[in-house]
């Protein structure tokens, strides 16, 4: 049993995701504190607020932060918040596109004047300190080529102080860039997604109150659904998650049983 | 049932498939899905560089606004490409200098308030036994000291200097267990994306959420 081919537990665990997709048992998605603060913060803004919504991601990561942004984006529309939609990755606004789109249809919203979508710019760092102290003079146009000057969207957004919120969904280190040039020196109000792999080293920052909250991998994407009652692509996979996670802490029991007895049959024989 | 006819969504399909079969052995098909990957992102981040970046940040305000100032930059540009020149590849150093010193510059004492400062204060605490909290302060306290004292190699660990490097580790154990745990959960998250997109947007199977 311990020298099963690695394929076989492939095999296993891949069809222990691809079932439930088939096969529903609606188990729970309990909410955590960190994703039920961000919601709470949220649904206190009003219609003139602003919300920063900045996708710093590449395809790699696209599965679990994906359903993260366009979950806070339906959030925002739904209640009328005027959102900034962007990226710090070169690959960002081409993946949050027809997310932006299709949202932006079943909510009737219009561009440039219910939210804006901005094109991706060169600098990390540069962009988010330009966005602080003048956002014209890091987005001249939007994604679309028109000059943000014409958007009616920015006649009260210029800088720092007219943003509520800003949210950094990455698979990276991304989120220190705004923590460090924007929320320290200017402190605007942070929270970020991230992915499962990053989500243990946030923590001390949401102890400290330097981020509001966090959406940690596929599972805080689906606790959002959750609260915003639209259950859509996060949800859908939470269920394969369950049952692949059960199916692992079962190979690892059987794994270290079977090393204990092999142990125990080498010492015997010694 | 019904079968995606867009040429894309097939192209995507045959190239999760290539790199998912690596899972079996190495093949041609995974080495082809990993070469285009790479020329594509190069392929992808040259274009849009030079018509998000290039043209309006450089071309059109040097040559049509006259802002002649930004050649400077441009020469720095210029110094770091030559790298790859060996003759003048010593040129390069001056951008890179440059480039670390505006970088360090900016990062730095930001840098020391936003991860240094602030979480030091954030380890200053109200400690209690009578409250959820402040049993909570407790455990973050005793594991900032214990794993500070773990990584202090300048004294052997013996006697309690040493128990303390003890506890130290099993809060610096508890953290990797959290951290492996949530590697797990992200890797299976990205195959589940691709079983989405080839359930869904492939073979167009209508899925229960």
């Amino acid at each position: 049993m311990i020298q099963i081919d690695r394929r076989i537990i492939y095999l296993i665990i891949a069809l222990a995701m691809i079932l439930p997709f088939f096969f529903q048992m609606g188990l729970p998605i309990p909410i955590t504190k960190e994703v039920k603060d961000i919601y709470d913060y949220i649904e206190t803004l009003t219609p003139d607020d602003v919300v920063i919504l900045s996708a710093d991601y590449s395809p790699s990561v696209e599965p679990e932060l994906s359903p993260m942004f366009d979950a806070l984006f339906r959030h925002c529309l739904k209640n009328d918040i005027k959102v900034i939609a962007m990226s710090l990755y070169i690959e960002g606004p081409g993946l949050i596109a027809p997310m932006i789109q299709e949202a932006a249809t079943d909510y009737k919203k219009v561009n440039g004047v219910d939210y804006a979508f901005m094109p991706w710019v060169i600098g990390y760092s540069i962009v988010v300190m330009n966005m602080m102290e003048n956002i014209n003079r890091a987005f001249p146009t939007d994604y679309y080529g028109t000059a943000i000057s014409e958007l009616p969207i920015f006649q009260n957004i210029k800088n720092f102080e007219d943003y509520d919120l800003i949210v950094s969904f990455t698979g990276s280190s991304a989120y220190g860039l705004w923590l460090t040039f924007g929320h320290e020196p200017y402190g605007v109000t942070l929270a970020t997604g991230v992915t499962a792999v990053s989500a243990a080293d946030l923590y001390p920052y949401i102890q400290s109150g330097q981020f509001l909250g966090m959406l940690g991998g596929l599972k805080g994407a689906a606790e959002y659904e959750t609260l915003i009652d639209e259950k859509r692509m996060a949800t859908m996979g939470m269920e394969a998650q369950n049952w692949a996670h059960v199916i692992i802490i079962l190979f690892i029991i059987i794994g270290n049983i079977g090393h204990i007895a092999i142990s125990r049959q080498k010492k015997a024989r010694s | 049932m019904q079968i995606s006819m867009n040429p894309w969504v097939w192209i995507g399909v045959f190239f999760t498939f290539s790199v998912l079969s690596f899972l079996y052995k190495d093949n041609p098909f995974y080495k082809l899905a990993e070469h285009v990957t790479v020329g594509v992102s190069i392929g992808y981040g040259a274009v849009i560089i030079y018509f998000n970046s290039f043209i309006p940040r450089f071309y059109q305000p040097v040559f049509q606004d006259g802002r002649i100032e930004l050649i400077i930059p441009a020469i720095l540009g210029l110094m770091m490409i030559l790298r790859i020149v060996p003759k003048y590849s010593w040129l390069s150093r001056y951008a890179i200098c440059f480039t670390v010193g505006a970088g360090s510059g900016m990062a730095i004492p930001r840098s020391m308030q936003a991860s240094v400062l602030r979480q030091l204060e954030a380890t200053m605490l109200n400690l209690s036994f009578t409250s959820g909290e402040g049993i909570n302060n407790i455990i973050i306290f005793v594991g900032v000291l214990t794993v500070l004292i773990y990584f202090f190699f300048s004294k052997e660990h013996k006697g309690v200097f040493g128990g303390a490097a003890k506890v130290g580790i099993w809060f610096l154990m508890i953290g990797f267990g959290a951290t492996f745990g949530y590697t797990v959960m992200a890797r299976l998250s990205l195959f589940i994306g691709r079983v989405l997109f080839v359930l869904r947007d492939f073979l167009g199977i209508g899925l229960a959420g």
